[in-house]
């Protein structure tokens, strides 16, 4: 039964009508001439049931109600997601998978400069980074953020390489968790798994809330200061969508970075994955990341 | 090793340099504490029959209201999109804690507010008879249209308001203890990741609602020039007194818990504590917060030493003290789970500024509404008790 077919309830013939029927006349009401002059309090009491029971069925029916435009949300956004010229909605999505070589990274910093133009990235947030970690021979480990214009260019001091024990770059990015706290905490349907199993933020529905920005370990999740809404990597899904690369995986001048389809055994993410141990970040909170890492040390978090 | 060297490599993500809730998410679970609070204080007279908190009961549900009518206030601050804000109730998703809000705040609310108007009625029906020109229509208006109250009508309010105590009791329960859940399940935060969340939420907010009710109860006498009834102050101590223990028990549990185990976790607590939280925690929340109204509160909750005045005086200390005590709890838990990055390598700060939508002029402002608010109810409403001789069936 729709809302729209609960009965009305008429709340002050319903009163009267029962007053009579229920015997409420005989004991002297109508005998003095009128119902409402009977028993008041029985009256208003009546008239104050009836009024509790339709406002009550009321407020159920437009709680019920509200739940369907949820449910109905995270339909649309499948639907919107959907690939252009995706086969039937009912076709086997393609899976895809992301690895970061940390073996063949260089620091160039191109990727950054490539996930920012492409993604309109504001300054002072990242939604990729690559991180320095340099271990000295006293034992010391420094980490530093690699800067978009590259080391040479920014004219930071470097270690003297004879204390460098050694030293290697770790890129970050979204790890498109496929049990992703934040989308689990998102109390609008805004953060979004696309069918192809990416995370990905509708902008039109966040609140700006922040909660999907603290739950996610790995620091990648912000509050976009120009769009004041939520904003991450999406494994630049528009791209993908187009059958292009990522911005950054283009970019990336050593292959440090590949990204492709996991469920295709002759994809070229496939066969390094068969082929190199590798592993993901902060396993132990079973996020279950897809990407993956080859190369990670004990002191990369 | 994960939790390492945090002094000797710091480093932070680059979306952590900026937290991303501000001191207005620390107001929000402070008023909710209060809210929550505030309603057991009633509850223990209405169901529980503690009558020497008869004088503070109706007191009691009225700041309640009042503070629960604000309490959305610092979320709307903070949202980055407040126009979206209903889209939390019009589409909530189902696998969200914070989803939960909408409706248990509104189902509280709904409770609290048909209590406080069954509490009332009888006030404000009289009044609609005896009001004073165009106050009579406003009492009308309260009154919903009904200007007489029967024996048999009286009766049933009186039995609705006690099921509604009952009712009340957990909804406050949930509405707080679902607070400190906000906070406990975040499983990226070692500081907030804890199941004890929910109750050290729950026990504070209890202990932060007598706090307000015993000072507002002292300086609503001591501005109508009237006495505190001393059987009443003695109720509040020591309901006080035991809550506060309970708060600080399961404060401490929780920390000791994983010093103890050196979990790994400790390690950034550890520094956590002992730098960007040295003052807030260790001095405030620890010190001052709770082991003062510790040794303070057993003087005029136990003990009949000294004058009345004396006692009122440390019962109002420490309740000043307990509102410190769980405020530095609130800013500790919110901002210092931020104070640190994901990184686990280095520290951030928290940029505190007076101006602006979550500034503290803002947050003070968001403070003082609910007491505006509370000004003009008791303006409207009687809040003293009436005389048991006048009484007028419903208990008061």
């Amino acid at each position: 039964m729709s809302l729209f077919e609960l009965p009305i309830l008429p709340m002050s013939a319903t009163s009267v009508a029962g007053g009579c029927a229920s015997g409420g006349c005989a004991t002297g009401g109508c005998a003095s001439g009128g119902c409402s002059t009977a028993r008041p309090d029985q009256a208003s009491e009546t008239s104050r049931r009836e009024f509790l029971k339709t406002a009550t069925t009321l407020t159920l029916g437009a709680m019920s109600l509200t739940l369907l435009p949820g449910a109905m949300a995270g339909d649309e956004s499948s639907s919107a997601t959907t690939p252009p010229g995706g086969s039937h909605p009912q076709a086997k999505k393609p899976m895809y998978g992301f690895l970061i070589d940390t073996t063949r990274c260089t620091g160039a910093g191109k990727c950054l400069t490539a996930c920012r133009v492409e993604n309109g990235v504001p300054e002072g947030q990242a939604r990729t980074w690559v991180e320095r970690y340099v271990h000295f021979k006293d034992g010391r480990v420094e980490v530093d953020l690699v800067p978009e214009i590259g080391y040479a260019a920014s004219g930071e001091p470097q270690p003297e390489a004879e204390d460098v024990l050694r030293a290697y770059f770790v890129p970050k990015l979204c790890n498109q968790c496929v049990d992703a706290p934040c989308n689990q905490v998102c109390p609008v349907h805004a953060s979004i798994k696309s069918p192809e199993g990416i995370e990905l933020v509708d902008t039109d529905r966040c609140i700006g809330c922040g909660y999907c920005v603290q739950a996610c370990p790995y620091g990648i999740r912000y509050m976009n200061h120009e769009t004041n809404v939520a904003d991450k990597c999406n494994w630049c899904y528009h791209r993908v969508m187009r059958n292009e690369q990522p911005a950054c995986v283009e970019a990336c001048p050593t292959g440090a970075r590949v990204f492709g389809r996991i469920d295709d055994p002759d994809s070229e993410i496939s066969k390094r994955l068969a082929t190199l141990p590798t592993s993901v970040l902060k396993q132990h909170l079973g996020t279950i990341p897809l990407t993956r890492y080859v190369g990670l040390t004990d002191e990369v978090t | 090793m994960e939790y390492h060297a945090l002094h000797d490599a710091p480093f932070i993500f680059p979306n952590d340099a900026h937290p991303a809730w501000s001191i207005m998410i620390v107001i929000y679970p402070y008023i909710t504490g209060m809210v929550a609070g505030a309603f057991v204080v009633s509850t223990m007279y209405h169901v529980f029959h503690r009558e020497g908190l008869r004088p503070v009961a109706r007191l009691a549900v009225v700041t309640s209201l009042c503070l629960g009518a604000c309490a959305t206030l610092p979320l709307l601050l903070h949202l980055h999109q407040p126009l979206r804000a209903l889209n939390v109730v019009a589409t909530p998703s189902p696998s969200s804690a914070m989803a939960g809000f909408g409706f248990i705040y509104s189902f509280y609310m709904l409770v609290l507010l048909i209590d406080v108007w069954l509490l009332f009625r009888p006030a404000i029906v009289e009044r609609a008879h005896s009001a004073p020109g165009p106050w009579k229509n406003v009492y009308r208006v309260l009154a919903l249209g009904v200007l007489e109250i029967t024996p048999r009508a009286a009766e049933i309010d009186r039995k609705l308001i006690h099921a509604l105590s009952v009712i009340g009791i957990p909804a406050a329960c949930i509405l707080h203890g679902y607070v400190g859940f906000l906070f406990g399940a975040i499983k990226a935060n070692p500081w907030w990741s804890t199941a004890m969340m929910p109750v050290i939420f729950l026990t504070s907010a209890v202990v932060s609602g007598i706090a307000v009710l015993t000072l507002l109860y002292l300086f609503l006498c001591r501005s109508s020039r009237m006495e505190p009834e001393e059987e009443c102050m003695q109720a509040l101590s020591r309901l006080l007194w035991m809550f506060l223990v309970l708060a600080v028990a399961f404060e401490f549990a929780d920390l000791l818990h994983v010093a103890y185990e050196r979990e790994e976790e400790w390690h950034v607590i550890r520094e956590l504590l002992v730098t960007k939280l040295r003052f807030s925690y260790l001095t405030l929340q620890v010190l001052i917060g709770s082991l003062l109204p510790l040794l303070i509160l057993p003087i005029p909750a136990f003990t009949r030493v000294a004058s009345a005045g004396f006692r009122h005086a440390c019962t109002g200390v420490a309740a000043v003290l307990v509102l410190v005590q769980v405020a530095a709890m609130r800013w500790n838990v919110v901002v210092g789970g931020q104070l640190f990055s994901k990184s686990f390598r280095g520290f951030v700060d928290y940029p505190v500024t007076w101006l602006g939508r979550e500034g503290l002029l803002a947050a003070a402002v968001v403070l003082a509404m609910p007491m505006l608010l509370l000004w003009g109810a008791m303006k409207l409403l009687p809040v003293w008790p009436p005389n048991p001789e006048s009484d007028s069936g419903v208990k008061a």
